[in-house]
């Protein structure tokens, strides 16, 4: 069943044309969509490393670092709170970066591809 | 074994008198839920609509019913209870929980839902060979599920019968099979498109109940963090430590190390959890999902904000001895901070407001475990009955059916075990949930879509190992037996593993068992196949 184009079950699922496997193949072996897949990869895998490493540093010094850590900045609130909230802040701010890079350079071009194979199928 | 119903009577006390208005404001949240999943009910036919809600909700409908669905018992009251004791190191769950959702962002949510069609076996199995990887995928998901099933049922039991103030045994288990109850119902009458609207309600009510008290607590240090941070610290006999981590983390080299675990564990569970997953299909596009993760992370963000002056605030406005002694794990300390905030107990405002925060509480165990038995029984049904033993070729109807026959069962087994188990520890469990999840799926799901040579061997490997190695490493923790106050097993100690959350060693074991599995293989991995799942991952071509 390797190569069976759609999944065998019945139903009303509504479903666009399944182009077959072929088409797939020879779509991915396409410059157009070599560039969509390094357009993602280029920005997602380093970023994932980047908050990856960010919140660890964060684990490691809440664990390793309590003098600085419990250093006051103003009032009762210290850096470990300031980090903490630093965390929610660069959260927000990878997602929102996320979702304009998406929309101005993944879209357009994921949107291209799928209505030429959709219109061939 | 005793230690948390000892103090029951106690912690009752404040509540009996007003245990009237806690039950109206519960039945009436049951009644308005009913009505939802009657009607959704009605609107649901085919499998699309009962594992997928029709894929017709918004990104901002999902991102709210996604925020309802992960913010469990365990978020709300665990972490508000978790500050409430051991201030700052209660807010490092709060953060992982949060940060996690980027890896769901950046790396699963589009290709999954660009791929896959009801279930995360959809996306495992694609590449591979059906049969065994969908077993393996449906296996996962049932683990995975029930284990966090029984943490919200072991806490359902235990919380709400102490805020409606009932201490027999026999009453609690009511509480326990009321629950399983209603949560069959919803499932099997409303499928996903009653959850979703449940998870929705609830989402709603749980932001709006937790915006007024922190808005309450706020006031009353007229809007000064660092007042109310001082007054914690000072109110909870531990001065400034009390602001700085390492009260509970923070003793030996063996907690650190601890520490680190629990904190992979959470970063890395999430993308890999089966109710949280599907939800994505609930929405027409990927674009939708994209949308939808960023209206969570708003919503989700802003409720763990404010879990900082919850859990700060009953801290400082309440005694310590009188937080532990209503639960020793802290899980009473946002409601009975809500009892204080209002005037106390004996007042009309105490009481209206912990009525509301107990029925908020109530909606949030529903809805939540909700979610996860429709998780564990749309897998059941579409990946296990339908692909495994039918082959495929099993009517859309057969497998409705098949999914709602596995809703009961599923929900009975939560019945029993959340009336046998209702001395576990919760935590240790929701944190085992998400280790498994890191470990089992989250290793399967990214090679599926980004590494080329990945093979059917290298997914049972991965899926297997890291699910074993999780649960067998928990097995023999302190979790289970060895600590006298909170081992599962008390008075025996057969453990050997140090550390409480396993995610250290079983999440890289996951990925080694990946990467080592599909290099051993014989098998040459389905490049047509791994075409398809890439190209359709990246642009959604013939998705559904």
């Amino acid at each position: 069943m390797a190569t069976d184009v759609p999944p065998p079950e019945g139903g009303i699922d509504t479903r666009p044309a399944q182009p077959p496997t072929e088409k797939f193949v020879e779509v991915q072996a396409s410059e157009e969509f070599a560039e969509l897949r390094r357009t993602h990869r280029r920005f997602a895998f380093p970023l994932t490393v980047a908050f990856i490493a960010w919140y660890l540093l964060y684990v490691l010094l809440s664990n390793y670092a309590g003098g600085f850590m419990g250093h006051k900045l103003f009032g009762n609130i210290n850096v470990a709170l300031v980090f903490g909230l630093a965390q929610f802040l660069t959260t927000f701010l990878i997602a929102w970066f996320y979702s304009r890079y998406a929309a101005a350079k993944l879209d357009p071009r994921s949107e291209a591809i799928k209505s030429r194979m959709e219109a061939d199928a | 074994m005793s230690a948390p119903y000892a103090h029951l009577q106690l912690a009752a006390t404040p509540t009996s008198e007003h245990r009237p208005l806690i039950i109206a404001l519960f039945s009436v949240f049951v009644v308005a839920t009913l009505v939802i999943t009657v009607w959704a009910g009605r609107q649901t036919k085919s499998a699309a609509d009962f594992y997928a809600g029709g894929r017709q909700f918004t990104a901002f409908q999902n991102g709210l019913a996604v925020s309802g669905d992960y913010m469990s018992a365990a978020s709300f009251l665990g972490i508000a209870g978790a500050i409430a004791l051991f201030g700052y190191d209660g807010f490092l769950y709060s953060i992982g929980f949060l940060v996690a959702w980027l890896v769901a962002l950046l790396l699963v949510a589009e290709p999954l839902r660009n791929s896959g069609r009801y279930t995360m076996g959809d996306v495992l199995a694609y590449r591979m060979r059906q049969r065994p990887v969908r077993t393996a995928a449906g296996t996962s998901t049932i683990v995975v599920s029930i284990f966090y099933l029984l943490a919200q049922m072991a806490g359902a039991g235990v919380l709400v019968s102490l805020l409606l103030g009932i201490t027999s045994d026999a009453g609690k288990v009511l509480i326990v099979a009321l629950v399983g109850v209603l949560m069959i119902v919803y499932v099997t009458i409303g499928g996903m498109k009653g959850t979703t609207w449940v998870q929705m309600v609830k989402a709603v009510l749980l932001i709006a109940g937790t915006v007024l008290i922190t808005f309450l607590i706020l006031l009353k240090f007229n809007f000064n963090l660092s007042d109310l941070l001082g007054t914690a610290a000072k109110n909870s006999g531990k001065g400034s430590a009390f602001l700085e981590p390492g009260l509970k983390y923070g003793k030996t080299g063996t907690s650190k190390l601890d520490f680190i675990s629990l904190g992979i564990a959470l970063v890395l569970g999430t993308a890999g959890l089966p109710h949280i997953l599907i939800r994505f299909y609930t929405v027409p596009t990927a674009k939708a999902a994209r949308k939808s993760v960023n209206w969570a992370i708003g919503i989700i963000g802003a409720f763990y904000l404010m879990t900082i002056v919850l859990g700060f605030g009953a801290a400082a406005l309440l005694k310590p001895g009188d937080i532990i002694a209503s639960n020793p794990a802290g899980n009473t300390a946002a409601p009975l901070a809500a009892l204080e905030i209002g005037g106390g107990s004996g007042s009309n405002g105490g009481a209206i407001l912990l009525a509301v925060i107990s029925a908020v509480a109530f909606a949030t165990i529903l809805a939540v475990v909700a979610g996860l038995t429709l998780a564990s029984s749309s897998s059941f049904a579409h990946d296990i009955y339908a692909n495994v033993i039918r082959k495929g070729k099993a009517t859309e109807q057969e497998e409705v059916r098949a999914a709602r026959w596995a809703t009961v069962f599923i929900g009975a087994v939560a019945i029993v075990l959340g009336a046998f188990a209702r001395d576990l520890n919760v935590a240790g469990l929701v944190a085992l949930a998400f280790a498994v999840a890191a470990s089992a799926n989250l290793p399967t799901i990214l090679y599926s879509l980004f590494w080329k040579r990945f093979t059917t061997q290298g997914a049972l490997w991965s899926i297997y190992g890291g699910l074993t190695t999780a649960v067998v490493l928990v097995l023999f923790s302190p979790v289970v037996s060895g600590n006298p106050k909170t081992s599962m097993f008390k008075g025996v100690d057969f453990h050997w593993f140090p550390l409480e959350n396993p995610g250290l060693i079983s999440i890289p074991v996951g990925f080694l068992l990946g990467l080592i599995g599909s290099l051993l293989s014989k098998e040459e991995p389905d490049a047509g196949k791994y075409a398809e799942l890439e190209v359709k991952s990246l642009t959604g071509v013939g998705a559904h």
